[in-house]
């Protein structure tokens, strides 16, 4: 694939490559922090989008705030370009460099600073992981809810830049929603604290603005996430359909009932078979599409839950119903949807979609998802967040076949497009980076594009951090 | 002048002649919460209350988008015809300021208004998903949309969301909304002191049970004896499992009575619109909102310097505190009391002269100011929109 465009690389930048490293060296206080050996950058290239690539100037992995801002405002001074970086994994190519332009990676900061139960809330460095502050938040029986599937690996500096989700987010919001307040470098080196412990800031809420910002208004570098106590228990059920009509049907009787289940997962026929030939979890391979439905409380109120999105099932012709009734048989039932991407991956190359529909138009857009890719001669397998309407298309395609992989890409763009036709969006939890930007003109009018530039200017006029991102490369010659 | 635009084009045109020859404009819904903020003077006022009506409602997709001139309580009666709510039961504050008229959508979202489930929740931000609204150009912008997960872009709802009319004209508001209840019940505490109380509401809410909304209204607001509240809500059962096991929990507090049905949503409606604080209206009323554990000891602070009546909201996170006006209504104290537990104090009601003179928000850190500055800017070049309403030049 190479359709994305770049921008073009300043060779004045590129001709002082040297001095800039020295200069960084002498900035930090372990000179191991900045890395400049061609090998030792190569797995700085891209993140996980990674049929795109470009090895940066140099790498600096600072260890302070204190370090970021002296390094922001020596890069910003010298017109030197900034890709920040948590672990690489994001799925949008929102941290991959530009020839011309240094990492900043906040993956040495990964501590926790505090943790307040009787606040509900706990402070930590931005580059500590996702599933790490759950854990260092557990022996006081909480959690951190947003969970995405990278979240062994991913940061919270790297969740804040996308504003992450997760399966769970039907019941607990995505990462705006858990992120209270940050510590955030300005692009000029300035350190501003943005919200804190306590709820709703006075004036603009920067705090939100900041969330999802994919690393362009400046570098968060702490953070203060919400956290909450740990329900008794969670079980899910697994509910087969014969149509993904009557499966989505399903779903919208559920929420129409006045129950928010903590998840409802969708899988279709094709990524059933590729899960259960993968993890042997038990599904039933003829179904056309399945639900799993995970509820949280004691043990009675779960069984009252679980016994009330049943008898919905029931109305909607549900073909099996598996309950389950112990850890066991949880894990059983979460096994194939947690592998599917990992299952997927031995089967075919594929790229991962992330629009959001609108739930009431999910059997149609899933028939016309299927014709798309149909269209170009490819497969599809669907693994999704169906309470939120959160899709992720697997658009399968060999990735040493250039024509399949151009086809993939204009598939998945054609179902972007019809996600944002729907009334949804490009993208509900990966962020736009350099996968969706070319898209951007198709959700927003060129005016409401020039109004969020425009906000971005405010925090870094000269566009240093992260450019080339999110924003149509045309946006600004033509504004 | 009076401007009441009725349609989004008209609105945009209007915005796009006065923006010819920049004239300052107030921008109203009902006019109930008029008096928050600093006392602005402006030739016209823009009044939304022609902007009405709902555009879209899917209960089973729990979405609904409304325009900003809709009074709340329509909204709110739509809703529970279909069984469902607001999540973050936005607050009406007519009786504490003395105001009349109809709270607007419109004015909930600018003011980001949420109420005593805003702890379980989330607030008003958080349940805003998207805006239609025009900016201080004339242009007719849509931010987020009506789907629940979207990080497509910069997210300008946040922004928009309690901005209070100072960035743009918001014409239309979609929410997520969730399932009403079936069952609701208060376990009520009797006699804490406001540190006894802070700690118990702070313990309620780290349980695996924990209440959608913790209160306290110390003796005197609107009792003899001390409350303190913690509501449960949810299916009928697990309401009733839900209380046993936190009562439970907190028995070394001492013993709850539970309230259910009209007396235990009159209490938390109470607690929601500072009705306990409105009485006697010459008092200053301060809003200070803080690390929840910190509560009790912030207002201890600032009784070493002058007497106030408090209520708590938020498990102690939430203090109305209403006060004398003399001495700036203890302006210096109190900010410097929120201030070192980690929070904000916001002047809600006061006299208009006290406006202009004590910054009814707290003030932001020159830097942040700037940001803010630049911010206003870049939605208002012209600077129309209820400008020094926050704070002087924005």
């Amino acid at each position: 694939m190479a359709g994305i465009a770049f921008p073009t690389p300043d060779p004045r930048i590129l001709a002082r490559k040297s001095a800039i490293v020295a200069q960084l060296r002498a900035l930090v206080a372990d000179p191991e922090a900045v890395i400049d050996d061609p090998v030792e950058l190569a797995p700085y290239e891209t993140d996980a989008f990674t049929a795109y690539r470009r090895p940066p100037l140099a790498v600096v992995l600072p260890s302070s705030t204190a370090e970021v801002a002296r390094v922001l405002a020596f890069l910003a001074r010298e017109g030197v370009k900034v890709v920040p970086r948590g672990a690489g994994t994001s799925l949008s190519g929102g941290a991959i460099p530009l020839e011309d332009s240094v990492v900043v990676g906040v993956a040495r900061m990964n501590r926790v600073l505090a943790i307040d139960p009787a606040n509900r809330t706990a402070r930590v460095q931005a580059g500590i992981t996702n599933l790490a502050i759950t854990e260092a938040v557990a022996e006081h029986g909480f959690f951190y809810a947003p969970d995405p599937s990278s979240q062994l690996a991913c940061t919270l500096a790297g969740n804040i830049a996308m504003n992450s989700g997760g399966a769970h987010c039907l019941k607990y919001g995505v990462t705006t929603n858990n992120l209270l307040g940050v510590t955030l470098v300005l692009v000029d080196g300035t350190v501003v604290e943005l919200g804190g412990e306590a709820f709703d800031p006075p004036g603009y809420d920067l705090v939100g603005l900041v969330c999802g910002s994919e690393g362009q208004l400046g570098i968060v570098t702490e953070a203060v996430v919400r956290i909450l106590p740990r329900p008794e228990g969670a079980r899910p059920v697994l509910l087969a359909f014969a149509s993904s009509e009557a499966a989505g049907a399903c779903v919208a009787d559920i929420i129409g009932a006045g129950i928010v289940p903590v998840a409802i997962e969708f899988m279709d026929n094709p990524a059933i078979r590729i899960c259960e030939a993968f993890s042997g979890a038990g599904y039933p391979t003829e179904a056309a599409a399945l639900l799993i439905v995970e509820v949280e409380g004691s043990d009675a109120e779960i069984d009252a839950e679980l016994a009330r999105i049943v008898a919905i099932a029931r109305r909607h012709g549900v073909t099996t119903i598996r309950e389950s009734r112990s850890a066991t048989e949880t894990a059983q039932i979460w096994k194939g949807r947690k592998s599917a991407f990992g299952a997927t991956g031995r089967v075919a190359d594929y790229i991962c979609m992330d629009g959001t529909i609108p739930t009431s138009r999910l059997p149609e857009v899933l028939r016309r998802i299927d014709e798309i890719v149909k269209g170009y001669g490819l497969r599809v397998a669907n693994v999704f967040h169906a309470g939120d309407g959160n899709l992720h298309p697997l658009v399968l395609y060999d990735v040493n076949d250039p024509e399949q992989a151009a086809k993939a890409e204009a598939a998945g763009a054609d179902i972007l497009k019809l996600c944002v036709e729907v009334g949804g969006c490009l993208t509900g939890e990966h962020g736009v980076g350099i996968e969706k930007r070319d898209l951007m003109h198709h959700q927003f009018t060129r005016a409401e594009l020039l109004q969020q530039a425009a906000v971005r200017r405010v925090f870094d006029p000269d566009e240093i951090l992260n450019p080339g991102k999110v924003f149509p490369l045309d946006l600004r010659c033509a504004a | 002048m009076r401007f009441e635009p009725r349609s989004e084009d008209e609105a945009a045109a209007l915005l796009r002649d006065l923006v010819r020859a920049p004239s300052p404009l107030r921008i109203e819904g009902g006019g109930t919460r008029t008096t928050i903020g600093r006392p602005i003077q402006t030739a016209a006022t823009l009044s939304t209350r022609a902007l009405a009506g709902v555009s879209l409602y899917e209960p089973a997709e729990m979405v609904v988008s409304v325009r900003t001139g809709t009074p709340v309580a329509e909204l709110e009666a739509l809703l529970a015809g279909k069984g469902q709510m607001l999540p973050f039961e936005p607050p009406d504050f007519r009786a504490l300021l003395g105001s009349a008229g109809e709270p607007t959508v419109g004015g909930v979202v600018a003011g980001n208004l949420s109420g005593p489930r805003r702890i379980q929740a989330g607030a008003c931000r958080d349940s805003l998903i998207g805006l239609r609204f025009v900016n201080g150009r004339g242009e007719l912008l849509r931010a987020g949309g009506r789907v629940m997960k979207n990080v497509t872009g910069l997210d300008l709802v946040k922004l928009l969301c309690g901005s209070w009319g100072t960035l743009a004209l918001l014409l239309e508001a979609t929410f997520k909304v969730l399932p009403r209840p079936e069952a609701s019940l208060t376990l009520c505490f009797a006699g804490l002191s406001d540190d006894e109380a802070v700690a118990l509401m702070c313990a309620a809410m780290g349980t695996p049970f924990p209440p959608s909304a913790a209160a306290h209204l110390p003796a005197g607001a609107g009792g003899a004896r001390a409350r303190t509240l913690l509501r449960l809500e949810g299916f009928r059962d697990s309401v009733r499992y839900r209380a046993e096991r936190l009562a439970a929990s907190l028995a070394g507090h001492g013993a709850a009575e539970r309230i259910e049905g009209q007396e235990s949503a009159e209490l938390w409606r109470a607690v929601r619109d500072v009705r306990p604080l409105v009485e006697p209206r010459e008092r200053a009323i301060w809003r200070l909102s803080l690390p929840p554990r910190r509560g009790a000891e912030t207002v201890a602070r600032i009784r070493a310097e002058r007497s106030c009546a408090v209520l708590y909201d938020w498990a102690g996170g939430l203090v109305w505190l209403a006060t004398e006006e003399r001495d700036d209504a203890g302006a210096a104290p109190i900010r410097a009391a929120a201030a070192a537990a980690g929070g904000h104090a916001m002047l809600v009601r006061a006299s208009p002269e006290l406006r202009a003179r004590v910054p009814p928000f707290h003030p932001p850190s020159a830097r942040v100011r700037a940001l803010e500055a630049g911010i206003k800017k870049a939605f208002d070049p012209a600077g129309i929109f209820n400008p020094g309403l926050r704070e002087a030049g924005i």
